[in-house]
C-alpha cells in the first residue's frame, strides 16, 4: 500500500501525529484528519461491508451524507454505526469495520453476492412465512445488520441538555450562514448559529474560491473571530441541527462540548426566526457496480484534495450530469490526479466548462454503464454517443448526480416543497414557520447567491456582501439512472441498505405505487443515512417508470433526526434512579434509620411500608403492627394525605357542588366523610372535610389523587363557576402529621401535654381543636382510617420530627410501634374503608359499594347525580362491593384475582380487590367487587387462581366493631 | 413543542402547562331537564374540529390559571391570544 497523502495543503497539522487503529491495525494520522481521510491516506479501500450482499465497500462521501463507510468504535468511545467520514481523528482511536466475519477483506458473508438473484427488495417478506416470522428472526437479525449497540454504557460522563432563546438561529456556518449569522449580529440581534463539522465554513474549506479578494478560508477565519468577540452570538461547532418542532423550537445536539466529563449537550432552542443554511448534498449517479470502492462523489475527492492532502486515486474517470465536476475534475489534474475522460450524460458542454479540463478528453451524451474490479475499481465501461461502447482503465470514478438543496428541517418545520425542473431537484416553497432556507439549502448554488442571500435573509445592513471569484452557473441535465440499465444489474439507489434500481422497478410491479409505499417496500431511503444521497434518484427512477413528472410523485416524509443523536443527549441530565424525583416527608431518615422497609404510595410519595424486627417474617411484622393498634397504640406518619384550604363565601355551595352529600349544614369545627363523583357519575375521590370558620373549610382527598383533585377544583371553579367566591390553597406541605391510633392513644396523647380536654364528649369524633402539644403549635384532627380511636396532630414540618420523637418517648409506657402501610392495609380492609384503585376502580358507583346513604336526595344537583341516575336506571347487573372469607380460614388468595363461576375458566363474575390476614378475627378476610353481590350473602363463590380455585364465603364488607363505637370512642 | 403566552406570566413553553380538553359546552344549569341523550351528549361530544379550536390548558408550573387557548390542530398555530378562562 502506498501513501495517497499530498505533500502539502489541506486543513490538516501535519506536525501533530495521531495514532489510530482499524480492524486491529495501527495507523497513523494527523491533527485535523477525519477517521476517513486518515483511512484513505492509508491505502485503505475496503472500509466496511453492505448491509444484505455483503459487497465490498469504500468511502463514498465526505461528510455526514456517507452511505457506506459505517465504523464501530471501540473502548472508551464505543458506539456503533459512525459514518467514518464524520468521526474527528483522536490519539488512541480504535475502529472496526462493520458487518463483516471474519474479516473486512474476507467475508464469509459475501456469498450472498451469489444468490444475490433469489433476495431482492421483500424477499423476507415472501420467503419467512413458515411456520412463522419469529422462527426466523435471530437469524436474520444476525445476519442482516450493522454494528450492535456498546456492552456497556460509557463508563465516564454524562449527557445535559439546555434551554436556549434566540433571535435568530442559523443552522450551517457555511458561506450562506456566517453572512447571515454576521448581519444579524452586527445589527444586535441575539444569534445562535450551529454546525455539524469541527470547524466552521462548509464547503468553503473543501473548494478554492476566493471572497473579498483573499482565500475564502481567511473570510472565514475573519468572521468566526468577529462573531467571538459579539456578546449577542453563540457560535457552536460540531453541533447538529437535527429537529425542527412547532412554534420554531428547534434542537441541536452539541457532541463532545469542551467541558470534561461531558459527552453531549442537546439544546432546546425557541427561536424567532430560524435560517437554515444547511447547503447541499451531492446525488450519486446510478450505474451497474456503482458502489465499488474507488466510486465517490465528486465533492468528496475535492474535499480529500484541497481539505486533508489527500489523493483518492491516481487515474480518474469523471462522470457527470452536471457543470459542477468540472471544477473539481481542474483541481483534481492540479494535485496530481490522472483524468483519464470526462464523461457527460448533457447533450452539450460549455465552453466555460471544457477550459477548466483543456486537453482532457470530454465525451457528451455518453454515460458510464459499468465500473469493474472488485475490492478496488479498476477500470470502466462508457456508453458514447454513438451507442459503441469503450473501456477505459481508471482507479477512481468521481460521480455527480447534481444537487439537492439540504431541506430536511424546511421540511420538518412543515415547509412545502416543489420540483424546479431547472435545477433538477426539490426546493423549498413555502414555509409554515418563521424560517427560511439560504443559499445552496434555497437552491442557489453558487457562492455569491449564498452571501447574498445570507445578507439578505437577516433584514438588516449590518453585513457587506463581499465580490467573489468567478465560478460557473449550474447547468444539469437529469440522470436518474443511467439507460438500458440490464436486468439485475447492481446499480444501486441505495447503497445503505443495498436497494437496486430494479429493486425499485420490482416495486412498482407489485403495486407499490405511492414513493412512501416503494420505500417501505425496498427499504430505500431508511435508516442511519435516510438516503441523503440516494433519495431523489429513487424518486426519478418511480417518475421515469411511471412516466410522471417528479412533482406528482413528490417525497417521501421528512423527520427528525436528521442524524442519529443519542437518547442521553435528548434526555440529559437525571436524578440516578428515577425519572420524577420522590417526595419526601420530613421522617424519611427516621424511618430508614429504624429500618424501615420504605414503598413509593403514590404521587412518587416515599412512605414507610413496614417495619421488621430481627427474626420476623413480613407477616410476623404486618401481624404485630397491626395488633398494636387494635390492642394498644401505633403512630403512622400522614403527612402525604392531600390537604387544602377553601376560603369564600361560596364554600359550602361549592362544596355542596363536589361531594354527593350535604357539606354546607356542617357546624364550624365538625368535619364530614364525602364521595366526589365526576360529573360521568363514576368515583373520583373521599374525604373528610372541616368546617373552620364561617367561610373556611378544611378538605382532605386521598394521597395519591390530591394534585388530579385540586386541578379539577380549579378547573370548575375557573372555567363553569368563575363569579362563585371560593379560593383554594394547597397546603398538603404546609402541615406535618403524626397520627395516633388504638385504645391508649388518648393516654399518650395525655401524656405528650396537650392543652386541651381530650375526653369523648369535650372532643368528639369528626371535630378538631387548635392547641399546642408539647409546646408546639398543633391542630388535632379526630379521623380515623384504621378503625380505632385516632387523633391526627397536624404540626409545621419543620416540628413533625421533634413532635414524633417525643411522642415515641410518651408512648414507650404503651408499647408504641411505628405503623407502616401494610398494617394500614389490614385494618383499613377489617373495617371495609374503601381504597381509591382497590375497590374504586372507575367502574362503580356509590351504589355498587352500599354508600347509597352518601347520596344526598335533598340536594336538587351535584356533580355526577345525573349519570348515577341514568346508569341506576338502565338496570343492568353491576359489581358490588362485598366482604369474602375463605372456606379454610389459613387460605390466602391473590388480590386482583377473578371469581368465576363455580370456579371454571368462564367469564368473571366479580374481583379480589383486597385479601389480607385478619389480627381481629384471627383469619383471612378480604373484599370483592361481584355481580350482584349485595344479595349474594352468605352464597359460596369461587376463586379462580393460577394454582387453585378456593372456595369462599359472601359476607358483609365489614369484619370489624360494625357500629363503629371504637372509632368514635 | 408550544409556545403558548399566558396572559399573566407571558410566552412559556408548552411543559409548564396541562392540557384540559377542548372547552365544551357549559355545564347545564339544571341537568335533570335534560333528555338522557342531550345529557350524554353534554358529558361525551366534545369539539373535534380539523382546524381552530378552543382548549382549556393549565398553568401548572406557572400562575394557575386556567386560560383558552384557541389552537389550529393541523398547523399547532395559536389562533388567538390565549385569555383566561370565561
Amino acid at each position: 500500500m502506498t501513501t495517497r497523502r499530498l505533500a502539502a495543503g489541506g486543513r490538516i497539522n501535519r506536525n501533530k501525529v495521531v495514532n489510530f487503529t482499524f480492524n486491529g491495525r495501527a495507523m497513523t494520522g494527523f491533527e485535523g484528519d477525519t477517521l476517513a481521510s486518515a483511512l484513505m491516506a492509508n491505502g485503505v479501500d475496503v472500509t466496511a461491508r453492505s448491509f444484505k450482499y455483503h459487497r465490498p465497500r469504500g468511502i463514498v462521501a465526505a461528510g455526514i451524507e456517507e452511505p457506506s463507510s459505517y465504523i464501530e468504535l471501540l473502548g472508551d468511545d464505543a458506539t456503533g454505526n459512525q459514518p467514518a467520514t464524520v468521526v474527528p481523528l483522536t490519539e488512541g482511536l480504535a475502529t472496526k469495520s462493520v458487518n463483516c466475519w471474519p474479516s473486512v477483506d474476507f467475508d464469509c458473508g459475501a456469498v450472498n453476492q451469489l444468490f444475490s438473484r433469489l433476495i431482492p427488495a421483500s424477499f423476507y417478506y415472501k420467503t419467512f412465512k413458515w411456520p412463522n416470522w419469529h422462527f426466523f428472526e435471530p437469524l436474520i437479525r444476525k445476519a442482516a445488520g450493522l454494528a450492535g449497540p456498546p456492552p456497556t454504557p460509557p463508563v465516564t460522563g454524562r449527557f445535559e441538555a439546555r434551554y436556549w432563546h434566540c433571535d435568530v438561529l442559523v443552522a450551517g456556518a457555511g458561506p450562506a450562514g456566517l453572512m447571515a449569522a454576521l448581519s444579524a449580529a452586527r445589527a444586535g440581534k441575539r444569534v445562535m448559529i450551529a454546525d455539524e463539522a469541527c470547524e466552521a465554513g462548509g464547503s468553503l474549506l473543501s473548494r478554492q474560491q476566493a471572497i473579498g479578494g483573499q482565500p475564502a478560508a481567511d473570510w472565514v477565519a475573519g468572521v468566526v473571530a468577529e462573531l467571538a468577540e459579539l456578546d449577542n452570538v453563540t457560535h457552536l461547532q460540531n453541533a447538529t441541527v437535527w429537529g425542527y418542532r412547532e412554534h420554531n423550537l428547534v434542537l441541536v445536539n452539541e457532541r463532545r462540548p469542551d467541558r470534561p466529563a461531558l459527552l453531549g449537550r442537546n439544546w432546546r432552542v425557541r427561536a424567532g426566526q430560524v435560517m437554515i443554511a444547511t447547503g447541499a448534498i451531492e446525488r450519486t449517479l446510478v450505474f451497474h457496480n456503482n458502489d465499488r470502492p474507488g466510486v465517490m462523489l465528486a465533492s468528496a475527492v475535492q474535499t480529500y484534495i484541497n481539505r486533508y492532502g489527500v489523493l483518492p486515486g491516481q487515474r480518474a474517470v469523471v462522470f457527470t450530469n452536471n457543470s459542477s465536476a468540472y471544477e473539481v475534475a481542474a483541481q483534481m489534474r492540479a494535485a496530481g490526479i490522472e483524468v483519464a475522460a470526462v464523461v457527460d450524460s448533457r447533450s452539450s458542454v460549455t465552453g466555460q466548462e471544457s477550459a477548466l479540463v483543456e486537453g482532457c478528453e470530454v465525451l457528451c451524451t455518453a454515460q458510464v454503464t459499468q465500473a469493474h474490479g472488485y475490492k478496488r475499481v479498476n477500470a470502466v465501461t462508457v456508453r458514447l454517443a454513438s451507442g459503441q461502447t469503450r473501456r477505459i482503465a481508471c482507479d477512481l470514478v468521481v460521480m455527480s448526480g447534481g444537487w439537492n438543496p439540504t431541506s430536511h428541517l424546511f421540511s420538518q418545520s412543515r415547509g412545502t416543497l416543489r420540483y424546479d425542473g431547472e435545477t433538477c431537484c426539490f426546493r423549498p416553497d413555502k414555509p409554515a414557520q418563521p424560517a427560511v432556507c439560504i443559499g445552496a439549502a434555497n437552491g442557489d448554488f453558487t457562492l455569491a447567491e449564498a452571501l447574498s442571500g445570507g445578507q439578505k435573509a437577516s433584514g438588516t445592513q449590518g453585513g457587506v456582501v463581499p465580490n467573489t471569484s468567478a465560478e460557473l452557473p449550474y447547468a444539469i441535465e437529469p440522470l436518474w439512472h443511467v439507460d438500458d440499465l440490464p436486468a439485475g444489474a447492481k446499480a444501486f439507489v441505495d447503497l445503505l441498505n443495498d436497494v437496486t434500481a430494479s429493486d425499485v422497478h420490482l416495486a412498482l410491479r407489485e403495486g407499490y405505487r405511492s414513493v412512501e409505499h416503494v420505500k417501505r417496500y425496498t427499504t430505500g431511503g431508511m435508516a442511519l443515512d435516510q438516503g441523503k444521497t440516494g433519495n431523489v434518484n429513487i424518486i426519478g427512477t418511480i417518475a421515469l417508470k411511471q412516466g410522471l413528472p417528479l412533482d406528482a410523485v413528490g417525497t417521501t416524509t421528512f423527520r427528525s433526526p436528521y442524524v442519529p443523536v443519542e437518547f442521553g443527549a435528548i434526555g440529559g441530565v437525571r436524578e440516578g434512579s428515577v425519572v420524577l424525583p420522590y417526595r419526601h416527608t420530613p421522617l424519611t431518615q427516621w424511618n430508614i434509620d429504624q429500618g424501615c422497609c420504605m414503598y413509593e404510595s403514590g404521587a412518587r410519595w416515599r412512605r414507610p411500608g413496614y417495619f421488621p424486627r430481627a427474626g420476623e417474617s413480613f407477616q410476623d411484622t404486618v401481624n404485630r403492627e397491626s395488633t398494636c393498634v387494635r390492642t394498644g397504640v401505633g403512630v403512622y406518619d400522614g403527612s402525604p394525605l392531600g390537604t387544602f384550604e377553601l376560603k369564600g363565601s361560596d364554600c359550602g355551595r361549592f362544596l355542596d357542588l363536589i361531594y354527593t352529600n350535604v357539606f354546607s349544614t356542617l357546624k364550624t369545627g365538625c368535619g364530614r366523610y364525602g364521595l366526589m363523583l365526576s360529573d360521568d357519575g363514576l368515583i373520583l375521590d373521599d374525604g373528610v372535610s372541616f368546617k373552620l370558620s364561617e367561610h373556611r373549610y378544611l378538605m382532605s382527598t386521598s394521597t395519591g389523587n390530591a394534585d388530579g383533585v385540586y386541578q379539577w377544583m380549579e378547573k370548575l371553579l375557573q372555567t363553569e363557576y368563575p363569579q362563585w367566591d371560593v379560593k383554594i390553597t394547597n397546603i398538603t406541605s404546609q402541615w406535618a402529621n403524626a397520627t395516633l391510633c388504638g385504645p391508649k392513644a388518648r393516654e399518650v396523647l395525655a401524656a405528650l401535654d396537650c392543652d386541651i380536654d381530650l375526653a369523648p364528649e369535650a372532643f368528639p369524633f369528626m371535630t378538631f381543636r387548635d392547641c399546642r402539644v408539647s409546646g408546639l403549635p398543633a391542630r388535632i384532627v379526630r379521623v380515623s382510617f384504621t378503625g380505632e380511636l385516632s387523633f391526627e396532630i397536624n404540626v409545621a414540618p419543620r416540628h413533625l420530627l421533634t413532635l414524633w420523637e417525643k411522642i415515641m418517648a410518651a408512648g414507650a409506657a404503651y408499647d408504641i410501634m411505628p405503623i407502616g402501610s401494610e398494617a394500614n392495609h389490614v385494618l383499613r380492609v377489617e373495617k371495609g374503608f374503601l381504597s381509591l384503585g382497590h375497590e374504586v376502580d372507575g367502574t362503580v358507583d356509590p351504589y355498587d359499594l352500599g354508600m347509597g346513604w352518601v347520596m344526598s336526595q335533598k340536594k336538587p344537583d351535584y356533580l355526577g347525580k345525573r349519570s348515577v341516575a341514568l346508569r341506576r336506571s338502565a338496570g343492568e347487573t353491576t359489581r358490588e362491593l362485598v366482604g369474602i372469607m375463605s372456606n379454610d380460614p389459613n387460605d390466602m388468595i391473590i388480590e386482583g384475582a377473578p371469581i368465576t363461576p363455580d370456579g371454571v375458566r368462564a367469564p368473571s363474575e366479580g374481583v379480589v380487590t383486597a385479601y389480607v390476614w385478619s389480627v381481629a378475627n384471627n383469619r383471612s378476610v378480604g373484599l370483592a367487587l361481584l355481580d350482584n353481590g349485595h344479595a349474594r350473602q352468605v352464597e359460596t363463590v369461587y376463586v379462580r387462581m393460577k394454582e387453585k380455585v378456593s372456595p369462599v364465603t359472601v359476607t358483609a364488607p365489614c369484619f370489624y366493631d360494625p357500629d363503629g363505637a371504637r372509632l368514635r370512642s | 413543542m408550544l409556545r403558548i403566552t399566558c396572559p399573566f406570566c407571558g410566552p412559556r413553553s408548552e411543559t409548564e402547562f396541562s392540557f384540559g380538553g377542548p372547552v365544551s359546552s357549559q355545564r347545564p344549569e339544571v341537568p335533570e331537564k335534560l333528555s338522557d341523550s342531550d345529557w350524554v351528549n353534554y358529558l361525551s361530544v366534545v369539539p373535534n374540529p380539523m382546524g381552530p379550536v378552543r382548549e382549556n390548558w393549565l398553568h401548572t408550573e406557572g400562575c394557575g390559571r386556567w386560560l383558552t387557548v384557541e389552537r389550529d390542530t393541523v398547523t399547532h398555530d395559536i389562533t388567538r391570544a390565549p385569555e383566561f378562562s370565561r
